[in-house]
């Protein structure tokens, strides 16, 4: 077993478990309190930082216990173990008309992974988080207690656990909502934005328009240019004949090198050309689903670009009021640290509430930068940015984080002492320990 | 032309290759009995099949296959709930952990009691009961592995070359009483079983050998490599001369 292997996605910080277990059968879970330290549920691995592992201790894989229990097309969900990855169930929902009720960015994460972090994705202000669309699941904790979490009952370990970033307990198994659909394509819109304050006019009438909105955004632009973007909307649509935009199937190239590609210049050369792609100001087009939510997962292993040292992922959100001035001051400071970021998304978020106690959407607006990871001089940017975030009354990712400190963690995140009172005794994890010191 | 396998009992039914054949063939509208060591096991195999396949009709069992003596009384027992038998599929087995079957020879005894001599045993009584039918299909779950024995896994290879020594006889055996007998040959694939073993790029899909074993017993095939490349790399691994093989690092 190569517990080298047991990394979050951004590859920093490099923090190993001494044993890992695997799960297969929900019937036959080892004895929890006769395990190592602390224990920590392992899923594929995609949060960033530290959240998913456990120095010291002992994480539970769980992408083997991945059948799928019972689908109810008439009420429109479903119900899995936890091991099952967003991937599988689309393979089982698409050809019967169906698709997920709340996605994030990738496919490649498991269903207690996507509760755990409360994922959201592209029509938050549709549908709000997974957790907002989970029904109920099944909890085991440590001292042998087998429950049964919904809104109903035990609603506040429901509250707990969603967001909870596998500290409450494993959970075997989950009932959620999914969506039927008219097809697997989405009808697309693309606008060119040239500065903040379009995306700002843009987003406000786009967010009634699509269910699904995001933008991606130049963070190498600077003056009047900065937050230049493409603003991209879509919605679910009938066809009657397949297109060919439909990148499916089959395995994706994988990464090959762990080399670092991405520094000041090729961010710079990527972004001048991926914003010049489009060259009218918005573009209508059909796309399959995969390319309009899974951009990224077309390379495996992505993630190696950034090299050995690997990479942070900052997500912010500031609430709406302050937006504007924070968000710019926010990316004036990222272009004039010149540290570099491929990929900045923002989206907001709507008013649609998430039942978990840590969950990190609030009405407002939320941005994923990426940063090379070079040392201090990435710590220290970084906690530049806190202070704006935390002046404008905002908060951060936790399932992206690798750096806050726990004061903040206890700022952002309110209800943590009440969270507290849910947490098992023997689940623990390296974020955890480092914002609760 | 394919044979009409609506009675169908598989061994080993809650592996991760069991339960995707088991997928094609509930899709065919087979009847499908599954035994494995723990019947929650198979419950749980059923349960994700009943999701997929909507109204498939699956019966569950347990059996430690090492209990030779309840064989015969559970293969009765399948007949009479199905009302019938028309294939049955030996897909159980374990991979040892090679520094333990080199150290221990009862760890050896235990690996070809599970792996060679419960399968020939359940085959038998299989057998047996489609020669006096004369018509049924018996299909066994062999390896790549049993085609030459390596430094890295000869326990399990010479298990699985029993098996398939085995199988090859029964086949001539059955062959004028219309009972077909395939021997299935995976190569790698990425399940529970391998999940300590280091992957590249030669892995298969659960997915992919659960529809090739499907194809090939529905099409009666006698020996099916899975997928078809390893037919011609085992070819070439049969042909190293052994002097130069046994110096070879895999």
């Amino acid at each position: 077993m190569n517990l080298e292997n047991y990394e979050s996605f951004g590859r920093y910080p490099k923090l190993l478990a001494t044993d890992v277990i695997k799960l297969q059968w929900r019937n036959e879970l080892p004895k929890f309190d006769s395990i190592g330290n602390s224990i920590l549920p392992y899923g594929c691995g995609k949060s960033y930082g530290d959240v998913c592992l456990n120095e010291g201790g002992v994480l539970i894989d769980t992408r083997a216990m991945n059948k799928l229990i019972s689908f109810d097309p008439e009420n429109e969900t479903l119900c899995c173990e936890s091991g099952v990855t967003l991937a599988a169930l689309l393979d089982f929902l698409e050809p019967r008309g169906f698709f997920l009720a709340v996605t994030p960015g990738t496919k490649h994460i498991t269903v207690g992974g996507a509760i755990a972090n409360d994922v959201h994705g592209k029509n938050h202000h549709r549908k709000g988080t997974f957790g907002t669309q989970v029904i109920r699941f099944e909890l085991v904790r440590s001292n042998g207690e087998v429950l049964i979490c919904s809104r109903e009952e035990n609603s506040e370990m429901f509250a707990a656990t969603i967001g909870g970033l596998g500290l409450t307990g494993l959970i075997t198994w989950a009932e959620f909502n999914v969506t039927k659909v008219p097809s697997p394509y989405i009808k697309m819109d693309s606008i060119k934005f040239d500065n903040l304050e379009e995306f700002f006019q843009i987003n406000s009438e786009a967010d009634k328009r699509f269910d699904y909105t995001v933008s991606w955004i130049d963070c190498a632009a600077t003056g009047s240019r900065i937050g230049r973007g493409i603003y991209t909307g879509g919605n679910f649509t009938e066809v009657d004949t397949k297109i060919s935009n439909h990148k499916d199937s089959g395995s994706p190239p994988n990464f090959p090198f762990e080399f670092p590609f991405i520094n000041n210049a090729t961010v710079n050369l990527f972004n001048k050309v991926y914003f010049n792609k489009q060259i009218n100001k918005s573009e209508t087009s059909i796309t399959h689903y995969n390319p309009f939510f899974y951009p990224l997962d077309a390379v495996d292993g992505w993630n190696k670009a950034y090299g050995k040292n690997g990479f942070l992922q900052y997500q912010f959100l500031v609430p709406f009021g302050l937006e504007y001035d924070t968000v710019h001051k926010i990316l004036m400071k990222v272009s004039e640290s010149g540290l570099s970021s491929f990929l900045t998304v923002m989206k907001t978020f709507g008013d649609v509430a998430s039942p978990g106690m840590l969950s990190f959407p609030r009405p407002g607006v939320n941005l994923a930068i990426d940063f090379r990871y070079n040392g201090k001089k990435t710590l220290d940017t970084l906690d530049l940015l806190d202070e704006i975030v935390r002046a404008s009354g905002g908060s951060i990712y936790p399932a992206k984080d690798a750096h806050m400190s726990g004061e903040d963690f206890r700022r952002f995140y309110p209800l943590w002492q009440e969270f507290k009172k849910y947490k098992d005794p023997k689940f623990s994890s390296s974020f955890w320990r480092r914002v609760t010191k | 032309m394919a044979i009409e396998m609506k009675k169908v009992l598989i061994f080993g039914g809650a592996s991760a290759i069991a339960h995707q054949t088991a997928i094609n063939f509930a899709k065919d509208g087979a009847e499908l009995f599954l035994i494995d060591l723990k019947v929650t096991r198979v419950n749980d195999v059923a349960d994700d099949i009943r999701t997929r396949v909507p109204n498939s009709i699956i019966h569950t069992t347990e059996l430690n296959a090492l209990n030779f003596e309840l064989h015969q009384q559970t293969i009765d027992e399948v007949v009479k709930t199905l009302g019938g038998l028309d294939a049955i599929l030996i897909a159980h087995g374990t991979l040892p952990k090679q520094e333990d079957v080199e150290k221990d020879t009862n760890a050896i005894i235990q690996e070809f009691n599970i792996n060679a001599l419960s399968g020939m045993s359940l085959a038998t009584i299989a057998a047996n009961y489609f020669e006096q039918k004369a018509s049924g299909s018996i299909a066994i779950i062999s390896s790549v592995a049993g085609d030459r024995g390596r430094k890295s896994n000869y326990v399990y290879g010479s298990a699985k070359a029993a098996l398939s020594a085995f199988s090859s006889g029964l086949r001539g055996r059955l062959s004028a009483k219309g009972v077909n007998v395939l021997t299935i040959k995976p190569g790698f694939v990425d399940t529970p079983m391998t999940a300590d073993l280091p992957k590249n790029p030669l892995y298969s899909s659960p997915q992919q050998i659960g529809k090739g074993i499907f194809d090939a017993m529905k099409n009666g095939k006698n020996v099916v490599y899975l997928p078809g490349f390893w037919r011609l790399t085992m070819m070439v691994v049969k042909a190293v001369p052994e002097g130069i093989f046994k110096k070879l690092n895999f």
